[in-house]
């Protein structure tokens, strides 16, 4: 190919890395836009009342979200109860354990789940524990989000796990040390970061969920005081204030998703955090 | 267990391993001496790593492994139905050839961690050991000051020391070295050659080589494997000198393999 040519290929090439490049951006482009408004709308309704109090009566202005915050975590926490254990040990089995064709299944099965919709969760969860115990529960809310951690946290382990040198097993194992010993004290200790990145990325990404928690934690204007008694959550309130007609309502959903998002995000950064090499070799 | 009158470490006889339907050892026996240094040579395939995972009972991680053959340990057969593997593993310990201290721990609780996970809880003990199982492994005077630093801050043919005195710290009567010292450049080689002949008063210990020179230098039988099968097994000086078989003689001499 000669001169004239050239030039022409040069423009192609050119273009194909602005076009490349401007798609890169607005990639990020919605979460900047999610900033600029959350902080925009819901910062100034944020104050010590949002934080400490109870919601007010309808129609009265100022209350707070204090409930929903304190539901949010208390949620969090039992699904954490539920879908730590039981994730990560499975995890364990698919990599250290575990035979061929029932590994594939369970990997196809944790698939699939991780695939199911949030809503059908919530479907499930209300007639497995909402029916039989006859009223919505804070216990049932963490039951569904616990069972959302569970595939996610049992494939990161398992990924986590396989990620460990079969060296150090080999170690181990000639040391006269028993396989769970092997496992749990070297095997598991050495991906122990990992395992937890997974969990707090599970626990990020089920914080937010609403639609599963509309048939089971329900939510709760005052406090619950008993794991059987409906709960209040984050999203749940700004859910239900943002489709309230009241501009008071409004602004404190506003304030209520700039909370949820800034807990998230701590969660991210913990895990950066965490995921920093210390040792570089 | 049941006795039987020999005065070999390891007496191995009509030893098979089969992965699957592949037969990697060819009925082999052998009797390994106490104190004293064997030196496994041949060329890669041969089955060498097989028989010397197999001397511990570590090429049953491999669950396709199967073996047929008789190996005593000090008179006791090792692979009785009674016997676990993880009883076998504490008398026969091994070091493998690329160093594999624990990353999540010190140089002090990588030493102890055989002690510690099979159950002493005694500090003293344990400082004990350490102290005695870095000296024979003549890393104590490297790191005794810094006994609680991360393992892998240590260099490479200190992190394969620091292995050594691992395996040591649980006490075994055998110590099996998979080319121990394939990774480490020759300063460090000849450390863990100069270890080997300090070792050898009071462990008997088994190396896989590829290095004709160490085989030569550091040991006082060698076993020339080929294709699954002992060539032949005599003192190390026979072996690379007068050998009674052509290719092992090929093979020493650096024809083929």
């Amino acid at each position: 190919m000669t001169a004239p040519n050239h030039q022409w290929r040069e423009f192609k090439n050119t273009l194909m890395q602005v076009v490349t490049l401007v798609c890169a951006f607005l990639v990020v482009t919605p979460l900047v836009l999610v900033f600029y408004h959350l902080i925009r709308l819901g910062f100034t309704s944020i104050n010590l009342a949002f934080f400490t109090q109870l919601p007010r009566a309808v129609g009265e202005t100022g209350g707070g979200m204090a409930n929903a915050i304190a539901g949010t975590f208390i949620l969090l926490g039992q699904a954490a109860a539920l879908g730590v254990p039981v994730g990560v040990l499975g995890g364990v089995f698919l990599s250290e354990y575990g035979w061929k064709n029932i590994n594939s299944f369970l990997r196809f099965a944790a698939d699939i789940m991780n695939g199911v919709p949030s809503i059908v969760w919530g479907l499930v969860v209300y007639s497995l524990v909402v029916v039989p115990m006859h009223g919505f529960s804070a216990l049932a809310g963490g039951i569904v989000l616990g069972l959302m951690m569970i595939p996610l946290v049992m494939r990161t382990t398992e990924e986590v796990l396989h990620l460990v040198p079969g060296g150090y097993r080999e170690a181990a194992l000639a040391l006269g040390i028993s396989k769970w010993r092997t496992i749990l004290l070297i095997v598991v200790r050495t991906a122990l970061k990992g395992i937890v990145t997974g969990v707090l990325l599970a626990l990020a990404r089920v914080a937010g969920e609403t639609a599963p928690l509309l048939f089971t934690a329900f939510g709760n204007r005052f406090w619950a005081h008993k794991l059987n008694e409906p709960i209040a959550a984050l999203p749940l309130q700004i859910f239900n204030y943002a489709i309230s007609p009241y501009d008071d309502w409004h602004r404190q959903a506003w304030a209520g998703a700039l909370v949820l998002l800034f807990l998230v995000l701590f969660i991210n950064i913990s895990v950066r955090f965490l995921t920093r090499e210390k040792w570089k070799r | 267990m049941e006795q039987k009158a020999t005065n070999a470490a390891l007496a191995v006889s009509n030893l098979s391993v089969f992965f699957g339907a592949n037969e990697v050892l060819k009925s082999v026996s052998i009797d390994i001496s106490p104190r004293a240094v064997t030196a496994i040579i041949g060329p890669s395939g041969c089955g060498k790593s097989t028989f010397l995972r197999a001397l511990n009972r570590m090429h049953e991680l491999n669950p396709e492994a199967r073996m047929t053959g008789e190996i005593r340990l000090f008179g006791d057969d090792i692979y009785a139905r009674e016997i676990q593997p993880v009883i076998v593993r504490r008398r026969v310990g091994m070091v493998f050839q690329k160093s594999n201290p624990f990353p999540t721990m010190t140089i002090y609780e990588n030493v102890t961690v055989g002690l510690r996970l099979n159950g002493v809880r005694d500090k003293k003990i344990l400082i004990e050991r350490a102290e005695q199982s870095l000296r024979m492994a003549a890393l104590w005077d490297e790191v005794k000051d810094r006994l609680h630093a991360p393992a892998i801050s240590l260099s490479g043919g200190q992190q394969q020391r620091l292995c050594i005195a691992r395996a040591l710290a649980v006490q075994p009567e055998v110590l099996l070295m998979d080319e121990p010292a394939s990774a480490l450049d020759p300063l460090a080689t000849s450390k863990i050659e100069d270890l080997i002949l300090e070792l050898k008063k009071n462990y008997t210990i088994v190396i896989v080589t590829h290095n004709m020179q160490q085989a030569a230098r550091a040991s006082d039988f060698t076993a020339f494997f080929y294709l699954g099968e002992l060539v032949e097994f005599g003192p190390t000086k026979k072996i690379f000198t007068s050998p009674s078989q052509k290719r092992t003689e090929d093979y020493v001499t650096g024809r083929f393999g």
